[in-house]
């Protein structure tokens, strides 16, 4: 075959795609599978998912809420715990890992006393945080700032040990001192790990947070007036018998803890500009 | 470094030398000293406050002081302590849920995780749903479990099981994804099938990610354990602490957190050296300042 | 135990291709490929028109401008993408073409990977085992056998139980294209397979790879920068345009093989190298210029 036949008779190679093959669709097949698969699984009573309420009777306990000040005002209280219990954590754990990650004598003090009080659950402090704070608020507050602290400040030392040794260098060369290259240097390469720290701290925040609900507004042993949040809002649900509106809380909850990721990550994006898109 | 590699004039080095040869030279570093001046600091200040000078809130507090000799006490007063067999009954319950949970969720979470990250057409019909659930704190789901599951321990279980499923197929898949593209590449250049490369390169490709994924799934079991047994449980560490705070018996509080910290700490680290174990390849890689 | 030097200008020349004991094997033949992709920022004419013929049993240096295409083409012989238009041939038969985009990546071409792509997880003597045992040629014992023999050949006998994080990076390359020559291949695909290695280690891979050559008399098909090691190694040099990329001028090598280090100071070496600068400069001023990524 002679090149010039052969320019003419070879068509282009197209790659044909069918609109099943979108992920976008086929994420939307996916969850309305499992919309379905649930709906029809509580309704015919199937073990297990029998006893969870169809997605058609969740939303019909939904709407009357959504023109409840008090179902509005439960989000308010969780949101408001989480949000001021996360920033104490950041206000306190990321100076606290810095200084772990730039003085080798800090971080072999500190360190161990970390680690050996890592591994009890934020939870388990539930009990002795009341004993200490004079307010359940408070005690609450610190048992969700417990649970965030740790992984912001792992995340903060990790982040500032992999910095490159070459950037250290570079500044010196350049005739930095040393304050100048913690904040031009160490800082800004921190940043994305602490980010990163932050998305995975708020997921846990939410969980303290609602088990903190749960517990101290009627859940277990431990009982109190005080309370409220949509923590509080399902344990009350499933005491009084309104299921439905347990799974209304449920996603309130994930919707709540998704917009705050949301929130975090776009920050995240505004901060670091410069940071990889995974 | 003779012949491209290190090593004695007998052979290779082994493990327990590298490990013998590493924690001699921790013990020459200003590290250990400095760790002790750390607890000392800790504890000290606990002590102090809370026994000594009996300090605002601290006082109603237990001392490091009270808590050892309570937890040592072959007679104690509120009847827990290492000598008593009910402590270690609660110590069992917990650790039991536990091995259940991460036993469950590795078999289940593993394959998932693989699947997820070696099949697009896997990930793009099962991820969404596993993403939309995701953000559901795992103790949200506590009323919905107990409702669903009549039973005590059941309920207990399965929200080990969730959170721990959840970081363990997370953590698998980013594994599988970062494997980078010339392994597989090279595997079926070599003549290798889907299913060969899968079990040849993927799996141990992915298993440091996973046994990270496996140390975050047993911490976050704990942590979800912990929670669920204070809310609604008989037995176990969580339901000893809460019971501890509604019987005022402050003391049993602090033993019963301590115990969960060095279980739950015991635990992590089985995990982690399993995973050295069955990655020998990574550890001396590692060891020589190699590695990708 | 390598051999002694090779002799150089006393051996009978042969500037053409030696002509090898079995039937003309691995010759390929890239017809009028073109590949466009879409990257972020837009389509992307990595190939355009590209048509080269690569002879039975010969080393083909494949030499360019960094991002010019090249990894393209060898990602497309070996079947790792597939091509938007054009065809492939391997002696005769098509690897990709117009109703095939994509070749099987298989072990009649067995590729060298840039950054090493030996596997972590297992020792050096499983990893050259490793072709033969997928599969189903020989049995794991056979395979270990003769993967033995072959490592004792190229002088990796010591560092056969050893894994490959834990030997250096030339001994890692060196055990990759025995794991390769392992499964008899038509073609060698070496994409930049000594670019991370200092000079001096790659010096001497030069000579163990011709060693290796000697032997098997595999088509070899060698993507590089290096224009020394390029005209050391080749019988012919394929200088090839910055994207989309074309070979712009085919050098014929004639210095006679067997060659040894001695070749790089000769005289016709030196024209070569001036012929084959000249050419490659003014591809790699343009590729500058445009800024191009490597892909």
């Amino acid at each position: 075959m002679s090149a010039a036949l052969a320019s003419v008779a070879q068509p282009r190679i197209r790659p044909r795609k069918s609109i099943f093959r979108n992920p976008l669709v086929r994420a939307v097949i996916s969850i309305c599978t499992f919309l379905v698969l649930w709906e029809l699984g509580s309704r015919m009573k199937l073990p297990w998912v029998g006893d969870v309420p169809a997605p058609t009777v969740v939303m019909k306990a939904w709407v009357p809420l959504l023109s409840d000040p008090g179902y509005w005002y439960s989000w308010y209280q969780s949101s408001r715990r989480v949000f001021t219990g996360f920033l104490a954590a950041m206000v306190i754990g990321i100076p606290f890992g810095l200084a772990m990650a730039t003085s080798r004598v800090f971080r072999d003090i500190t360190f161990p006393v970390f680690e050996i009080l890592r591994p009890v659950p934020p939870l388990a402090w539930v009990p002795a945080a009341i004993i200490f704070w004079p307010t359940q608020e408070l005690s609450i507050g610190f048992v969700i700032f417990l649970g965030a602290i740790f992984t912001i400040m792992l995340n903060v030392i990790g982040g500032a040990r992999s910095i490159d040794l070459r950037f250290f260098q570079a500044a010196r060369s350049m005739g930095s001192s040393n304050w100048d290259i913690f904040r031009r240097v160490v800082l800004p390469a921190v940043l994305p790990s602490i980010v990163v720290g932050c998305e995975v701290g708020i997921g846990i925040t939410w969980n303290v947070v609602v088990a903190a609900e749960m517990i101290s507004g009627g859940g277990g042993a431990i009982q109190s007036s005080a309370g409220g949040g949509l923590g509080f809002f399902i344990w009350s649900s499933y005491i009084g018998g309104s299921y439905p509106q347990i799974v209304v809380g449920m996603i309130s909850i994930g919707i709540a803890g998704y917009i705050s990721s949301a929130i975090i990550r776009w920050l995240g994006r505004v901060i670091t500009p410069w940071a990889r898109v995974r | 470094m003779a012949n491209g590699k290190l090593g004695s004039s007998h052979g290779e080095i082994g493990a327990w030398e590298m490990f013998l040869y590493r924690f001699s030279r921790w013990l020459r570093s200003p590290t250990p000293y400095l760790m002790v001046v750390g607890f000392v600091l800790f504890f000290g200040a606990w002590y102090l406050l809370s026994e000594v000078f009996k300090v605002w809130r601290f006082a109603s507090l237990p001392g490091p002081h009270q808590v050892l000799v309570e937890w040592f006490n072959p007679n104690p007063v509120y009847g827990m302590s290492l000598y008593t067999p009910n402590y270690y009954m609660h110590v069992w319950m917990s650790l039991r849920r536990v091995i259940y949970a991460f036993v469950i969720s590795t078999a289940l979470g593993v394959p998932f995780g693989l699947f997820l990250g070696w099949s697009r057409n896997f990930r793009e019909f099962t991820f969404p749903v596993f993403e939309t659930l995701r953000p559901i704190p795992v103790l949200a789901w506590v009323p919905l479990a107990i409702v669903m599951f009549r039973s005590d321990e059941t309920p207990v279980i399965f929200l080990t099981t969730l959170a721990s499923f959840y970081a363990t197929a997370l953590n698998t898949m980013l594994g599988v994804q970062s494997i980078d593209e010339s392994f597989p590449r090279a595997a079926a250049c070599l003549g290798a099938s889907r299913w060969q490369v899968f079990r040849h390169v993927i799996i141990p490709g992915a298993l440091p990610y996973i046994f990270t994924g496996l140390q975050i799934s047993v911490g976050v079991a704990w942590f979800s354990l912990v929670a669920a047994e204070m809310v609604s449980g008989e037995y176990g560490l969580g339901y000893l602490i809460n019971s501890s705070y509604v019987n005022v018996q402050y003391v049993v509080i602090l033993i019963g957190m301590i115990s969960v910290g060095i279980v739950g700490y015991l635990s992590s680290a089985l995990v982690r050296i399993a995973g050295d174990y069955m990655m020998q390849w990574r550890v001396r890689e590692l060891a020589l300042g190699g590695g990708r | 135990m390598r051999s002694p030097v090779l002799a150089g200008a006393d051996a009978p020349a042969a500037a053409a291709p030696p002509q090898q004991h079995h039937a003309a094997k691995g010759a390929i033949r890239i017809e009028n490929v073109d590949k466009l992709y879409y990257a972020r920022e837009g389509p992307v004419q990595a190939v355009s028109n590209c048509s080269l013929d690569i002879r039975a049993g010969e080393i083909c240096m494949i030499v360019g401008p960094s991002g010019c295409g090249k990894t393209t083409l060898l990602n497309a012989i070996a079947g790792f993408h597939d091509i938007t238009g054009g065809a492939i041939y391997l002696d005769g038969q098509m690897l990709c073409g117009p109703d095939k985009p994509k070749a099987e990546p298989g072990p009649d071409r067995v590729v060298v990977f840039q950054n090493g792509a030996l596997f972590p997880w297992k020792t050096n003597l499983e990893n050259v085992a490793f072709g033969p045992v997928m599969q189903g040629k020989l049995t794991p014992r056979q395979a270990a056998e003769k993967a033995r023999g072959m490592m004792a050949d190229a002088g990796l006998g010591d560092v056969e139980h050893n894994y490959p994080g834990e030997v250096s990076s030339g001994m890692r390359r060196r055990v990759e294209i025995v794991r390769a020559l392992m499964n008899d291949p038509k073609v060698l695909l070496l994409d930049e397979p000594f670019r991370a290695l200092d000079s001096l280690t790659k010096s001497v891979m030069h000579e163990a790879l011709l060693e290796i050559y000697y032997k098997n008399k595999v088509t070899i098909f060698f993507i590089t920068h290096d224009l020394e090691e390029a005209i050391f190694l080749g019988h012919r040099v394929a200088i090839m345009t910055t994207r989309p990329c074309r070979p712009k001028k085919i050098l014929n090598v004639d210095i006679p093989h067997p060659r040894n280090y001695g070749v790089l100071t000769s005289p016709r070496f030196r024209e070569l190298m001036e012929e084959t600068v000249s050419a490659v400069h003014e591809e790699a001023v343009k590729a500058f210029e445009a800024g191009e990524k490597e892909m």
